[in-house]
């Protein structure tokens, strides 16, 4: 990549902007007027745009309601949990970007992000801990770097217990009154970017092999579980996922013993791993099938059995194949968990109907639908930028 | 004991849906023998050298590989694909593993080797092939004769006791055959009993022990180098031969 930046075209080839803008905006009299016309249009959009943004809106509906649009109704006096499971993934991402993207400044530099937004007017109490993040980032990335052999393990191991790490400092597990640490916080207090956050991993961490499963069922020999998987598959991509969530909300009460309660963000979880283990499993199909036979029977002949060869051989192959399509099917789950907003859930797009209801803040929708679309689009963006590199460095479609 | 074959084919038959591939294929094979299989197109011989390790099923008459049938038993199809190792004319190596994985996958998996023990043993079936640098390149970074001296050496690593080479050659540049067919010769030469499809004449010259003339499904005509070269018996044998020869 870096010898290539280095090649510069011929002298007679570097295009000065003049050039380039002749030659790609103004090539013809159509290209000219499209150009004008579009010209137009942009500055017409920017400048309505950036007048509100700049004059007429009102912000601090947004200041005012950080904390609601970020954790939701979890209780202030326990927010340090949060800021510690945060500290501990950023802790992780240094790690990992020290081990594995030492050349990355780009990555390093988004260690810092937390610190430069600590630059905002913030009260004391956040901006300490937004500080400790990227101290804690780059203390990670700095031993991840300088230790990469001895730290490898601990940190895939690290990932893995992650996510119970987060629900359990989110959770808690000692009841509210006897004073013990780690409280427990229920899960209706639970909201907006947290709950956002939390719905996404889980429902991306457990569609996932459950959607392989039903990819390798649906291309097992036993017909048996060769329908059950396609009935499930075709059943569940039938239906949108808002009716999924209204059943796993009404519906799976009816299934369980009574007496037994499930709690109704769990059930929503439930609703989008389900949903989305159907779509990861035409996903995985497709790269299944585009593995050869040869692959098949090379390691038949090897003497591997039939786990072992989808195992070793062919489910690698097949999920390198489809790493962008799953990453965009990743970033759909983020954004559809803001349809548990409709069952009653106050995750980013529910809380910010929470915050408009307040009086004090009535007709602000505008603001806040902005500032809740800018994180999911920062969000969105993210995880395409870091499959994109994640592909370059696994020479996907090379 | 010793004379005892190692591969006794009787009266094989395989059909794809009504087309009838295998009409009754006879064939012995003693310990350390080279057999090379030829024939026109189409004529079975992939079909046939692939109902040894059971990537094909039969229809009809019995295969014993080692003393082991093959049927629907799944333990017997799993013994005889340890002690059978298989060359393809498209390599088929794993795109994904580099030149060592590809090798040490199998034996550590299979037959639960040491990953060191693996190792140590791939390298030295890579010199044995002439390519022990590339052990950690990728076969997308080697070239087809390279690829397919990988395929050699992965298959050596499960100490097979018989090797099946279905055109291993066919695929290559011609200037790549040549690195190709020396390791077959050296394996030759080394006691492996070999069957070997392919229609290099100069290799079967230098170490078949016997020749197998296949056309539409049957064995036309079988013999030693020497007969088949110098005076085939059957008609078709003869034109085939003239055919390839001319080239
Ligand atoms: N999977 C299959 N299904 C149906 N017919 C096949 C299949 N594989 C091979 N055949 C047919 O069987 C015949 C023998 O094929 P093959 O054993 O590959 O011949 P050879 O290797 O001698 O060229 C050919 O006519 C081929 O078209
Ligand atoms: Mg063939």
């Amino acid at each position: 990549m870096t010898e290539m930046n280095s090649v510069l075209p011929p002298l007679s080839e570097r295009s000065n902007v003049l050039r380039w803008i002749r030659k790609n905006l103004f090539g013809s009299v159509l290209d000219s007027i499209l150009t004008i016309i579009g010209v137009l249009i942009a500055y017409w959009v920017i400048k309505g745009f950036l007048t509100w943004a700049l004059t007429t809106a009102r912000w601090e509906v947004i200041s005012a309601n950080l904390r609601l649009i970020l954790i939701g109704q979890y209780p202030l006096e326990q927010a340090a949990r949060l800021w510690i499971g945060v500290a501990f993934l950023i802790f992780l991402g240094g790690n990992s970007i020290g081990i594995w993207a030492r050349e990355s400044r780009f990555s390093v530099a988004l260690l810092l992000s937390p610190a430069i937004l600590a630059l905002l007017p913030f009260s004391s109490g956040p901006r300490t801990w937004l500080i400790v993040l990227s101290v804690t980032g780059l203390v990670g990335w700095w031993l991840g770097r300088s230790r990469p052999e001895v730290l490898r393990r601990s940190v895939i191991i690290g990932w893995v217990i992650s996510l119970p790490i987060i629900i359990l400092l989110t959770h808690g597990f000692t009841p509210v009154d006897s004073g013990g640490v780690l409280a427990i916080v229920k899960t209706n207090l639970w909201g907006g970017l947290l709950l956002t956050f939390l719905l996404t991993v889980v429902g991306i961490l457990f569609s996932f092999p459950i959607g392989v499963l039903l990819a390798l069922g649906r291309r097992s020999e036993l017909p048996i579980i060769r329908l059950a998987s396609v009935m499930y598959i075709e059943l569940v991509r039938g239906v949108p996922l808002i009716t999924i969530l209204f059943m796993a909300q009404l519906m799976l009460p009816l299934f369980l013993p009574q007496g037994v309660t499930i709690d109704r963000v769990l059930r929503a979880m439930v609703g989008i791993v389900l949903f989305s283990a159907a779509y990861l499993a035409e996903n995985v199909r497709g790269g299944l099938q585009a593995i050869p036979k040869g692959q098949f029977e090379a390691a038949h002949a090897l003497g591997l059995g039939k786990a072992q060869t989808m195992i070793y051989i062919v489910l690698p192959q097949a999920l390198r194949l489809v790493i962008p399509i799953l990453v965009g099917q990743f970033i759909a789950v983020f954004k559809d968990t803001a349809l548990v907003a409709i069952v009653g859930l106050l995750d980013l797009l529910g809380i910010a109907k929470t915050v408009l209801a307040q009086p004090k803040f009535l007709g602000l929708q505008r603001e806040v639908y902005v500032f809740i679309s800018l994180i999911y689009w920062v969000l969105s963006y993210g995880m395409s930028y870091l499959s994109q590199r994640l592909e370059e460095r696994l020479g996907v479609g090379k | 004991m010793a004379d005892e074959p190692i591969i006794k084919v009787h009266d094989l038959h395989k059909w794809y849906g009504n087309f009838h591939v295998l009409k009754g294929i006879n064939m012995e094979v003693k310990r350390r023998e080279v057999i090379v299989i030829f024939g026109p197109s189409g004529s079975g011989k992939s079909t046939f050298i692939r109902t040894i390790n059971r990537l094909e099923e039969h229809q009809r008459g019995e295969i014993l590989v080692d003393g082991i049938e093959l049927s629907h038993d799944v333990r017997n199809i799993e013994q005889v694909r340890m002690e059978t190792g298989m060359v393809f004319q498209q390599f088929n190596l794993f795109p994904h593993l580099t030149v060592m994985q590809n090798i040490v996958l199998a034996p550590i998996q299979v037959r639960k080797w040491e990953k060191k023990k693996a190792e140590e043993i791939a390298m030295q079936l890579l010199e044995r092939v002439g390519i022990p640098d590339q052990a950690h390149k990728f076969p997308g970074q080697l070239s087809g004769g390279q690829q397919q001296r990988v395929a050699i050496a992965r298959a050596l690593a499960m100490q097979p006791k018989i090797m099946l080479f279905d055109e291993p050659t066919s695929a290559l540049d011609p200037e790549m055959i040549k690195e190709v067919l020396d390791a077959m010769v050296e394996l030759a030469k080394s006691g492996m009993t070999m069957l070997v499809v392919t229609h290099e004449m100069g290799f079967a010259r230098a170490v078949a022990d016997r020749m197998f003339f296949f056309d539409q499904g049957q064995i036309v005509e079988s013999g030693t180098p020497e007969e088949i070269f110098k005076a085939p018996k059957e008609e078709r044998t003869k034109l085939f031969l003239s055919q390839i020869l001319s080239h």
